[in-house]
């Protein structure tokens, strides 16, 4: 770590609700470009809520607190008053745990109107996208070092993808995008072990001083390759501990009980949200 | 755009316009005497008829209670000085419009690059302004253009055809086309000749203007062509003057013959549009058969193929368009009269405002056709809550050794999706369109001319607003 000052994602007290019932009840964290955070905790705990708040969807409401994109001479850029995709074209990047399908609209299409609009952010629709041998020669790089075969951009976003070729799909379109910031929602979940070592290995090649990342993950096999700078633990909508990235390998061997009785009000909020939300998101999910 | 038409030649249509039309309005060579006896008994017929009303179940889902009949006749021919309606193709075909590159194929068309077209008709309020076909063509036997002129001189070719592939007593706007039509369009392909550049059929209305136009395209054993039809102009549902189309395709391919038939109905909103469309396909002939549609006030459309010949196919594509307070209402029919053949519908649409689309298919299978393989599908897209669209797939199948299968699907943009997008950097309204242009792609895969389709999907993508 460099001692210069340096870019950073600032979320402070923050809480969110999705059709009225409160997730995040209060988070604060912090990240630097060129650092990787791990978030961990058990499921319905608030962890793609926080993903889905930092990148704008319009179903989580911010009740309180704030996520602003802090520059290295200190100017704030308030990122709850941008729409999404200024959010995108600010530097931020949000991979999905479940990311849609586009039938009709090949990756090729969609990537080249993404990066257009990321690296010209004042671009209008209807204005020139990112000239087609440019961004043939780029892409096809990216896919090449990413070993991911050049037939891939030719199919629909996401459509029919298996779970695999979508994380990889996602991997590929943060490795064009090169956000200053990047939120990894559970980019191994779904994989078998082989292919979250490529996944971990595809994260590291891409990241590098100028990418902060947040992983979120369950298991630390995804950080092998991505050693988190801090670890976050999060329970009942809030970050209850953070440490280094030991902290990761403890919660993946013991599981969260240490965590429950040590924040017994956080573990409490955990019940009642799964009471209030069914016991869909209660389940674990399976591979 | 659009200027007012030119001045009514009679107030309605009559026998005394009847009477004109029979008389002076082709210049030198005669009109044959079947031709004319052809309008006559439509004329009679249509003495006889009354407006279609709901009683008619091709006609339950069309209003057409606002349309007055006694509104409209025939037009005295425009000034010169008249403007003609840009046609949707236009750019494309000049190629000053590049539909966006393909990042698999490498420069498959550099931009700029225009389309040769085989032959071009132009009218105007049913008046022929301009006709020109390739002479290296015309020296090849085919014959393009004005049907008055070549009934004149090539009547035989074209009597067998000519208002018999479309049944023209089956309604008042049927008679009224087969006994008033004008600036009307022949092509007939001499056998094995194969024509490589389409062949453009622009009609014109201005501001309140009629058009009565007919096309028949005649295609030979083993014959080839392209025909690019489309119509542009009229009044807008706002403004005054509205227009009135009121017209009939016929087509027949020739045994091992192949047509690519588009027709692109580009009104402007306040007109009144009638047509039927018939296409017949003889022993091993092929059709591609596209309508686009995303003009006009009301239409009323019957798409017909009937494959009269063993192994014949034919593929048809709708690309359909509506807002504001459009309704659009297509019947087709896919009929399977001989054994072994194939017909495959694809009509895809999109809806915003208090739009209406109505689609209502049959596939028909003779006893005879065995070995049938029929398919229609029509999938609509909501783009607003107050948007309706009616999917109403039927079969009536008397051979027992067939496969025939229809669908019907009617979705909305996923608000998840446009989410997707805006993580990505696309803006709300751009991801809109993106995901609408998806959901045609399906349907433009299927269209082999490339000018359509970049037409299609650039005139769609710039009238979707933001989804609702």
């Amino acid at each position: 770590m460099t001692a210069q000052p340096q870019e950073k994602l600032v979320i402070s007290g923050l809480h969110a609700a999705v059709e009225g019932q409160e997730i995040l009840k209060g988070v604060d964290l912090e990240i630097g470009r060129g650092e990787i955070h791990a978030l961990m905790g058990p499921n319905g705990s608030g962890k793609s809520t926080l993903g889905y708040c930092i990148m704008g969807h319009p179903s989580y409401e911010v009740t309180a607190g704030s996520i602003e994109l802090v520059e290295a001479d200190g100017t704030r850029h308030d990122l709850l008053a941008m729409e999404p995709d200024q959010r995108a074209r600010a530097g931020v990047f949000l991979a999905f745990q479940r990311p849609m399908s586009i039938p009709g609209v090949r990756l090729a299409d969609f990537l080249r109107h993404a990066v257009t609009n990321v690296r010209n952010p004042d671009r209008k629709e209807g204005q020139e996208l990112m000239p087609m041998r440019d961004f043939r020669s780029e892409l096809k790089a990216k896919m090449a070092d990413l070993s991911i075969d050049t037939e891939f951009a030719r199919r629909y976003v996401n459509d029919g993808f298996s779970g695999g070729e979508m994380k990889r799909a996602e991997i590929l379109q943060l490795a064009m995008l090169r956000p200053k910031f990047a939120i990894l929602d559970e980019t191994d979940s779904g994989l078998d072990a082989d292919a979250v070592r490529l996944a971990s290995q595809s994260i590291a090649r891409i990241g590098g001083a100028e990418m902060g990342i947040l992983i979120i993950t369950h298991h630390e096999q995804l950080l092998e390759h991505n050693i988190p700078l801090r670890t976050h633990v999060m329970l009942g909508g809030r970050i209850v501990e953070s440490g280094g990235p030991e902290l990761a390998a403890e919660l993946h061997k013991r599981g969260y009980e240490r965590i429950r009785a040590a924040y017994p009000e956080a573990a409490a909020a955990e019940r009642s949200m799964q009471d209030a939300l069914g016991s869909e998101t209660a389940q674990p999910v399976t591979a | 755009m659009t200027t007012p038409a030119a001045p009514a030649l009679s107030a309605t249509f009559d026998r005394e316009s009847l009477d004109r039309l029979l008389t002076d309005q082709h210049s030198g060579r005669a009109v044959p005497a079947w031709a004319n006896d052809r309008r006559r008994a439509a004329f009679e017929r249509l003495e006889t008829l009354a407006l279609p009303d709901r009683r008619d179940e091709n006609w339950m889902r069309t209003d057409i209670r606002l349309f007055k009949p006694k509104a409209w006749g025939p037009r005295r021919r425009p000034g010169p000085e008249a403007p003609v309606p840009t046609g949707l193709l236009a750019d494309f075909l000049a190629g000053d419009a590049s539909g966006g590159e393909s990042f698999f194929e490498e420069a498959t068309r550099p931009s700029g690059t225009s389309t040769q077209l085989a032959g071009r008709l132009l009218s105007l309020d049913g008046h022929v302004l301009h006709e020109q076909l390739d002479p290296a063509l015309a020296s090849r036997g085919v014959l393009f253009g004005s049907a008055d002129r070549l009934l004149a001189s090539h009547g035989d070719l074209f009597e067998r055809h000519w208002f018999s592939v479309i049944d023209s007593q089956c309604d008042w706007f049927a008679a009224l086309h087969a006994a008033f039509h004008t600036a009307s369009t022949v092509l007939y392909v001499p056998p094995g000749v194969r024509i490589a550049e389409p062949l453009h059929v622009l009609s014109g209305l201005g501001e309140g203007g009629i058009d009565t136009s007919h096309v028949l395209v005649v295609l030979g054993e083993g014959a080839e062509a392209t025909v690019l039809t489309e119509t542009a102009g009229g009044g807008s549902a706002s403004g005054a003057g509205s227009g009135f189309h009121c017209g009939g395709t016929e087509i027949v391919v020739g045994r091992n013959a192949f047509l690519r038939m588009v027709n692109l109905q580009n009104w402007s909103t306040g007109v009144w549009h009638f047509a039927r469309q018939k296409a017949v396909v003889h022993e091993q002939g092929r059709l591609q058969w596209t309508l686009g549609a995303l003009g006009s006030r009301l239409s009323q459309v019957a798409q017909d193929v009937a494959l009269a010949g063993r192994g014949a196919s034919a593929q048809v594509n709708g690309v359909m368009f509506t807002e504001g307070r459009q309704q659009l209402v297509y019947n087709t029919l896919q009929h399977h009269e001989a054994p072994g053949c194939k017909s495959d519908l694809l009509y895809k649409g999109g809806l915003q405002d208090r739009s209406r689309l109505v689609w209502r298919g049959m596939i028909k299978v003779d006893k005879v056709a065995q070995k049938t393989d029929g398919y229609q599908r029509n999938d609509n897209l909501m783009l607003s809550r107050e948007a309706r669209a009616d999917s109403i797939p039927g079969l009536e199948i008397e051979a027992d050794d067939v496969r025939c299968t229809h669908g019907a699907t009617s979705g909305r943009v996923d608000e998840e999706q446009i989410f997707y997008a805006q993580a990505r950097g696309l803006s709300a309204d751009e991801a809109a369109r993106l995901v609408v242009a998806g959901f045609f792609q399906q349907v433009f895969d299927r269209i082999t001319i490339l000018p359509v389709r970049e037409a299609l999907a650039r005139a769609i993508g710039s009238r979707i607003r933001r989804i609702s």
